[in-house]
């Protein structure tokens, strides 16, 4: 039924056939590197495909099957990574110029977790540089195209993932939300995207944007495939402080006990300026909690209107000493001058893009003597004030709803010119990540333009389960939406950018 | 210098921390090894990298708190924001606004007291040389980096503007330097730059003027250079107002070959450093029972240490100005145990004093592992006339070099039977006969000649009599 | 709270500076009216006025979080030595410097 040939099977029904030796791992991955390339051409997904280690993987898989032992609970399941997960001796780049030819000595936690379960790596994703844009348009090596029409952005910065996911390039992929960077281009994708509480999922190994935020999760085609690698991918991880230590919930085994009793609400606020088709469909997915038992109330939280100033405040002070780094010392990018200072300088300004550079700007800036009072610390007190807005409402309901995005998947270039218009994209996501919570896209139909919507239910920390629960119920009641088409190729676009990052 | 000037000193001083590993990560904290070796993704900035705190190095800078009389606070990490090849993110973590020790002093020997403003923790940068025949940054052609110093833990401990000479200046770093000795947190080598001084330095006229500008030295690398810096500085600040200038606070370079000081920038170049909470650590809230924990755990401090040894003289008749010179030095190289317990075992306090501060001080390093038993039978053959004085010195260097042993065993093997009594009296006899007129003066009451006999028994014997032997066997053939 | 002076092209030039990156003239224009913009959309934060309330700089409150004094392995030294852009005597090597830390 799918453009792709078969219809892709979901993660949960793979591993437990491979568990089983009904299913090889080598089968799956091949079907998976077919479809890669038969269409990677045209979505641009990866900044790198990594066949050999992928077969590796998942002969070992087959083996471990083989000889009676369980490879775990992704047992053949492929795997797309953001390119900002470091993985041990394969480039990992940020799709950045600055790390061009950088590969790291060690593996991201998630990456050793993923391979203690079973998964199999495909490759690394296109991402916006460093993850700072919301349409993929910032990559070193050009933008990601989205599946369902080759024209549109994918979201950002996980576009790479998400369209990975949308494309049936692997069933599951990794991405990191910083202000929306999952859940954005999984609404816009028509996938399912998950930012967990922060803390829950080890950031070592994370190449760093703004630190207080950032959160890896999981893009699946469905719920329970994102519960199932949210399971595997969470928990304590002594080498990243910021990790919490307790019981990080299991999601997959809640997932079908269902919303009877909970009460929803949904986020005014959160509706203001959407599109029309768009708040319709979150109306329509309030009906379906509702129906399925839950109780459902307007809700309104007007300190998240302050998010996105506080949050342009906040993530690029943390970036601009995040990204320090980059000097052209020890690993990437260097560019020759007479002196140090000089080196850094040429380095810095080669290797970065220009949305880099402004947030790197924009960050010194609000740190800076003088400034930082009236704009990084007072951004700190309008994230309390988000909290606190936040726990008003969930001392009233246990989940609330929203649109994941005012809009359905833009035209690329549309917002490239003028960053204020793209970073208002993030605006129903970002106020999640100020206050550390979890929120997690659902797709829900399509707009008038034929593209994926996805609705949003946020959740207080480590509410995981009842958003899961949630997430199932608004996923089964989905009105329906067709596979990724893939037939409006644009061929010759931006070629010769493909070299930019090795 | 003109006496109507009076100095006004507050010193910044860095000590690393006597951790097996650095502050953030698991690489060893050493000094000395191949370069580049003790790395790991977090010192080395590597992207995606998390720092972790190591909690002995919080325990250690809780113990330098609790020496210096400090408050023990909740206390933040924040990035220092700057651009530097050997500081590996291009940001340093440190205690900014909430250091973890505030509020303390410390007492110098003499009893003046210097406040202590806070003492907090940071992570070293790693280490670069100059390449190019200057061997300094200016004039090098290029610069090589080294990281392994790159993350280990330091404590810096920053003192009121109270020192007011450059004495107090050197007793404080010496005293301080022996308190973070005891305390177990450092080793104080300035010469391997483990503890590292800056000096705070203004003039004014009389000692109730307001302080004058200050200047900040720097590359101060021993207790010697930072008393010749604070001399040169002070004296260079009056040489300016005095002519009509005025000082323009900077931070100055200290030459230790040419002398003098010199300005590296000065207050207009003032670096943004664009502190703020690092987000990648999480508070550090020690509560009472882990401060009194620590606390239990902390040896005793050296102005206890110096009572403790004045006491013991005290019961043998106080101590003399030299044995005051003598228990600051056993103190502050960390030998005083060694004495209390050859004390113990029964050893006169003067003898082990003076043996302590004066011979196993030459090699304190071995001396602070050395087995305190065996040192107490040293003293007590030595004591007893088994051991000549130069015999006992000999044994001790093979102690100290074995780290112990039996020291009676030792002095057999190097041949130091003690003389037999009549042996020794027969020495003794024959010098007595030989030299008939110095024997008739000595009977006549002239002690001096006890030296003379002494002498020529000790070359007869080749230093190999006990002293207190001849002199009593010379009295019992006076009769 | 006072709200700010608006942004101007010198101080994007000198924090361009402070980040160590150089600006085209063009690139200098085009950054300043963009940072301008987003500033001036934060004017909703900066001219809010919330005295007494605390910052939240963690949303999570977490506070000891250590590790035991116990080595753990290094890097190989080839490994980082091969990633780096210029190495002599095992060390990384950098163009000369001008001046100490600041």
């Amino acid at each position: 039924m799918s453009a792709l040939g078969s219809a892709p099977r979901p993660a949960l029904e793979t591993a437990a056939m491979v568990r089983a030796g009904e299913l090889s791992a080598v089968e799956v991955l091949e079907h998976h590197l077919a479809t890669i390339e038969a269409h990677e051409d045209d979505v641009r997904a990866f900044t790198l495909v990594t066949p050999d280690e992928a077969r590796t993987q998942a002969r070992a898989v087959d083996a471990a099957v083989a000889k009676g032992e369980d490879p775990g609970p992704l047992a053949g399941v492929p795997i797309a990574l953001k390119d900002n997960l470091c993985t041990r001796g394969l480039p990992t780049t940020c799709s950045s110029r600055i790390l061009d030819g950088w590969r790291p000595p060690y593996d991201a936690t998630v990456v050793t977790r993923l391979a203690a379960a079973g998964a199999v790596s495909v490759g690394k994703t296109n991402m916006d540089e460093f993850a700072m844009g919301s349409s993929t348009e910032t990559s070193a090596i050009g933008p990601t195209r989205n599946p369902h029409d080759l024209t549109r952005v994918p979201g950002g910065s996980s576009g790479g993932s998400a369209a990975a996911v949308a494309a049936g390039f692997a069933p599951l992929a990794l991405g990191s939300d910083t202000g929306g960077s999952i859940r954005q281009p999984a609404a816009l994708c028509g996938v399912v995207g998950l930012k967990p509480t922060y803390g829950t999922v080890s950031r070592y190994g994370l190449v760093a944007f703004a630190s207080s935020l950032d959160q890896i999760g999981p893009f699946a085609g469905t719920v329970a495939d994102a519960a199932l690698l949210f399971d595997v991918i969470g928990g304590h991880d002594p080498l990243d402080s910021t990790s919490l230590n307790r019981p990080t919930p299991r999601v997959l085994s809640v997932l079908d006990e269902g919303v009877d009793g909970m009460t929803i609400g949904v986020l005014a606020e959160y509706l203001d300026g959407v599109d029309p088709d768009v708040a319709a469909r979150v109306h329509q997915a309030a009906e379906a909690l509702a129906a399925a038992g839950a109780r459902i109330e307007e809700i309104s939280v007007p300190e998240v209107a302050l998010g996105l100033s506080a949050y342009y405040l906040i993530a690029p002070g943390e970036a601009s000493s995040n990204l320090a780094r980059y000097d052209g010392v020890r690993y990437g990018l260097r560019v020759d001058a007479e002196d140090t200072a000089g080196m850094n300088t040429a380095t810095r300004s080669a290797g970065f893009g220009a949305e880099v550079k402004r947030r790197i700007m924009l960050g010194t800036y609000v740190l800076s003597a003088g400034y930082m009072d009236a704009y990084y610390n007072q951004a700190l007190k309008v994230r309390t004030k988000i909290i606190e807005g936040f726990d008003r409402a969930y001392a009233q309901c246990d989940l609330l709803l929203g649109p994941t995005t005012p809009t359905t998947a833009f035209a690329l270039g549309a917002k490239t010119e003028d960053p204020l218009t793209m970073y208002l994209s993030d605006v129903c996501t970002i106020p999640t990540n100020l206050a550390g919570h979890p929120a997690i896209s659902v797709p829900f139909g399509t707009g008038d333009d034929g593209l994926p919507i996805g609705v949003q239910l946020l959740g207080p920390a480590l509410a995981e389960g009842d958003l899961l629960r949630g997430a199932a119920v608004v996923e089964a009641a989905a009105p329906p939406m067709a596979p990724p088409a893939l037939t409006a190729s644009l061929r010759g676009g931006s070629q010769e950018n493909r070299e930019g990052v090795s | 210098m003109s006496t109507e000037w009076t100095m006004v000193i507050g010193l910044e001083v860095h000590c690393e921390l006597k951790t097996a590993t650095k502050l953030f990560c698991g690489c060893p904290n050493a000094f000395g090894d191949e370069p580049n070796t003790n790395v790991c993704p977090n010192c080395l900035g590597l992207p995606g990298s998390l720092p972790v705190l190591n909690q002995r190095a919080v325990e250690l800078a809780m113990a330098i708190g609790t020496a210096l009389h400090c408050d023990i606070r909740p206390s933040t990490f924040h990035r220092k924001n700057y651009f530097y090849p050997d500081q590996a993110k291009d940001y340093q973590i440190s205690q900014y606004d909430e250091p973890l020790n505030v509020d303390g002093y410390l007492d110098l020997p003499d009893g003046f007291r210097v406040g202590i403003e806070r003492a907090h923790m940071e992570e070293d940068t790693g280490k670069t040389t100059h390449a190019g025949s200057s061997g300094r940054i200016h004039g090098a052609d290029y610069s090589l980096v080294d990281y392994n110093r790159s993350g280990v833990p330091l404590v810096e401990i920053v003192s009121a503007p109270d020192i007011r000479t450059s004495d107090q200046a050197r007793a404080y770093v010496t005293e301080l330097r022996a308190v973070l000795v005891a305390s177990g947190a450092s080793d104080g080598k300035m010469e391997e730059g483990s503890m590292r001084v800056d000096a705070n330095v203004s003039v004014r006229r009389g000692a109730d003027a307001p302080f004058g500008t200050r200047c900040e030295i720097k590359n101060l690398n021993s207790v010697r250079s930072l008393g010749r810096a604070i001399e040169y500085e002070a004296q260079r600040q009056i040489t300016l107002i005095e002519s009509g200038e005025s000082v323009v606070q900077q931070t100055r370079h200290w030459d230790e070959s040419a002398g003098r000081t010199s300005a590296l920038r000065s207050k207009e170049d003032a670096y943004d450093y664009r502190y703020f909470l690092e987000p990648d650590l999480v508070p550090l809230v020690p509560d009472a029972e882990w401060i009194q924990a620590v606390s239990d755990t902390l040896g005793m401090m050296p102005a206890e240490r110096r009572a403790r040894l004045a006491q013991l003289l005290t019961e043998a008749g106080g101590p003399s100005e030299a044995q005051v010179d003598q228990i600051t030095t056993v103190v502050d190289l960390g030998l005083d145990d060694l004495v209390v317990e050859a004390v113990a075992a029964g050893v006169g306090t003067a003898l082990a004093l003076a043996r302590t501060a004066n011979e196993a001080a030459t090699d304190a390093e071995a001396a602070r592992v050395l087995d305190p038993k065996a040192y107490a039978e040293l003293l007590t053959l030595e004591a007893q006339g088994s051991l000549s004085a130069t015999q006992a010195k000999a044994v001790l260097a093979d102690l100290l070099a074995a780290g112990g042993g039996d020291p009676a065993a030792i002095a057999r093997d190097k041949g130091f039977e003690a003389m037999s009594e009549d042996s020794l009296a027969a020495t003794v006899a024959e010098a007595v006969q030989t030299n008939p007129d110095e024997w008739s003066r000595f009977c006549e009451g002239d002690d001096k000649l006890a030296g003379f006999f002494t002498g020529l028994v000790m070359k007869a014997t080749k230093g190999q009599a006990n002293g207190k032997a001849v002199a009593a066997e010379l009295r019992r053939l006076r009769g | 709270m006072a709200e700010p002076a608006r942004l101007t092209r010198e101080d994007v030039a000198h924090v361009a500076s402070l980040a160590r990156l150089a600006l085209s003239d063009d690139e200098l224009d085009t950054f300043t009216w963009q940072l301008a913009e987003v500033l001036d959309h934060a004017a909703d934060v900066s001219s809010l006025d919330l005295d007494g309330v605390a910052p939240t700089a963690h949303a999570m409150a977490v506070t000891n979080v250590m590790r035991l004094d116990e080595p753990q392995v290094c890097l190989d030294r080839d490994e980082v030595l091969a990633a780096a852009p210029d190495v002599e005597d095992y060390r990384f090597k950098v163009p000369r410097i001008l001046g100490e830390a600041p």
